[in-house]
């Protein structure tokens, strides 16, 4: 399944906004081709902010982070659209655009590569028909219940099938249920070669399916191998000081 | 879904005010750029028409109703017909010239009570590329007639030329000024939309959007505010110039120009309607691609 090539990279990552402290210390992590990852962690350990630096939204205060094999901090700024493109981002807000419809919200990566309009329409029609959204195409976020944007959220982040997927508690919203279903969309994903890396508190999905775990706990990152570990019970906040 | 505008700006404050500046600066443009036309058009009339006469003005010799001697009269008419550049010498009219100083002496000097020594006046069109020589001219009619006057309107024109000068100016610089406050407007309105929505494009950068992209959006929402600030400003315009042209004819003063365009110079003030929205797109896509730069 791991063919090997190097998706993400980071070497001695830290993080700090503004002038405040590190939230993120010497984070060094390398993700393989068609890996799959949870990425886990107390309320306020920098999961999010892990992932941030995955995505490109911000820049580590020090350290190197190469994304499919090129240097985020000497590639230059119009070359990380094609770099983000081929990322998909689940957040954990949803982060959903409110007028638009949810057929509309899908489409957003489509529209922004510059797919023809007939294609965004059967690609994400089809989409939405998987999640169990095909009733709810035309309706605005709004007034969709919160497991409904959840999988709005997610069907806009796989919908260009990219080679890396980051989702920020992408079951955080949904029952038992659907939680497995849309593991098992992440699982298929992974199998034809997208890396996965999913944050989140759930324990269950940790212990039930058999995946590294990034664990990330004051301010440093562990890397578990399956079978290292298992998650009984931990601090809900993390203790930074 | 290919053409829709993603970011929500025909809810921000900017879609409210902006159309609403625009056209009144466009109003300010209309107006002044009409000023500009209209006495270009007439500057070039009245060159036209005073290049190539001069008047000459036989003195009276202050005798009672009597309107320069004949004598002297023929012989500045003699001298002028022979003279090779001139094309022609006529008298104008005691009647005419009496209902020039009108305006200056009033209505009395028609019915004879004031006893004023009227000039006798003499238009003299020059040949078309011939050069007269107006000093000897003049030094060769005073060696015969004292007080004869020659002119030749250059002291006139230059004044006129330079007043226009002046308002073609003052009217430039108030479209040089419209401009800057448009561009100054749209860059104020654009940077606030971008705060706005910094959290949407935010996203459509993670997404994967290109800055164009984002810049495409504003300037796409640009672009219909002007041309809607635009038609108003036009359509204002246009009500204000007829108005003005009906006070005008209304007053009757001869001092007025006629407000009248061409169609060319219609086109002209036309053409502001689409200026308006492609000054506002383009300082719209620089504003946001500027902005943009300066983020990961």
């Amino acid at each position: 399944m791991f063919s090997g090539a190097e998706v993400i990279k980071f070497q001695n990552v830290g993080l700090r906004y503004g002038l405040g402290p590190e939230i993120l210390q010497d984070i060094s992590l390398q993700l393989e081709e068609g890996s799959f990852h949870f990425l886990t962690g107390a309320s306020g350990a920098g999961k999010s902010s892990l992932l941030r630096l995955m995505y490109l939204a911000h820049q580590p205060s020090r350290g190197l982070i190469s994304l499919f094999g090129q240097d985020i901090a000497t590639t230059p700024r119009s070359e990380l659209p094609p770099l983000r493109r081929k990322v998909g981002v689940v957040f954990q807000d949803f982060r959903l655009i409110d007028h638009l419809t949810a057929l509309e919200n899908v489409a957003l990566p489509l529209q922004i590569s510059g797919t023809n309009e007939n294609e965004i329409k059967s690609n994400v029609s089809e989409l939405l028909d998987w999640v169990g959204l095909s009733d709810q195409m035309n309706n605005r976020p709004p007034i969709l219940s919160g497991g409904q944007k959840q999988r709005v959220a997610i069907a806009r982040a796989v919908i260009t099938r990219p080679k890396l997927l980051l989702a920020d508690e992408p079951t955080g919203n949904v029952d038992d249920r659907i939680a497995m279903r849309l593991m098992h969309l992440f699982e298929e994903l992974n199998k034809i070669g997208t890396t996965i890396v999913l944050a989140t508190h759930n324990k269950t999905l940790v212990n039930d399916f058999i995946y590294p775990r990034l664990h990330l706990q004051k301010r440093s990152l562990q890397i578990y191998k399956p079978g290292e570990y298992n998650w009984k019970g931990e601090l809900d906040y993390e203790e930074l000081s | 879904m290919q053409g829709k505008i993603i970011l929500p700006l025909t809810g921000d404050v900017a879609s409210r005010y902006v159309p609403w500046f625009i056209a009144f600066m466009v109003w300010l443009a209309v107006l002044a750029l009409a000023a500009v036309l209209i006495l270009s058009s007439h500057t070039e009339q009245w060159r036209n028409d005073l290049t190539g006469n001069i008047t000459i003005q036989v003195p009276a010799h202050g005798e009672e109703k009597n309107p320069g001697t004949e004598e002297d009269f023929r012989y500045v008419l003699s001298l002028l017909r022979d003279i090779p550049e001139i094309a022609s010498a006529e008298e104008i009219p005691r009647d005419q010239v009496i209902k020039l100083l009108i305006p200056w002496l009033g209505r009395e000097i028609t019915s004879g009570q004031l006893l004023l020594p009227i000039p006798r006046i003499i238009s003299v069109k020059i040949k078309s590329k011939a050069k007269l020589d107006v000093e000897r001219l003049w030094e060769m009619l005073n060696k015969k007639i004292n007080g004869v006057q020659v002119d030749d309107h250059q002291v006139w024109l230059a004044k006129l030329f330079a007043l226009t000068d002046l308002i073609e100016g003052i009217s430039s610089l108030i479209l040089l000024l419209v401009s800057i406050a448009c561009v100054a407007t749209v860059i104020f309105a654009t940077r606030t939309s971008l705060n706005i929505h910094s959290h949407l494009i935010d996203l459509l950068h993670i997404i994967g959007a290109r800055d164009e992209f984002v810049a495409h959006q504003f300037c796409r929402y640009a672009m219909f505010l002007g041309f809607k600030g635009g038609l108003l400003g036009i359509g204002m315009g246009i009500a204000t110039f007829f108005v003005v042209d009906l006070l005008a004819s209304g007053a009757n003063s001869s001092f007025l120009v006629p407000l009248t365009l061409s169609l060319s110079q219609w086109v002209c003030i036309m053409a502001i309607a689409l200026v308006a929205p492609a000054i506002s797109a383009i300082t719209s896509w620089a504003t946001v691609l500027k902005v943009l730069s300066r983020v990961m």
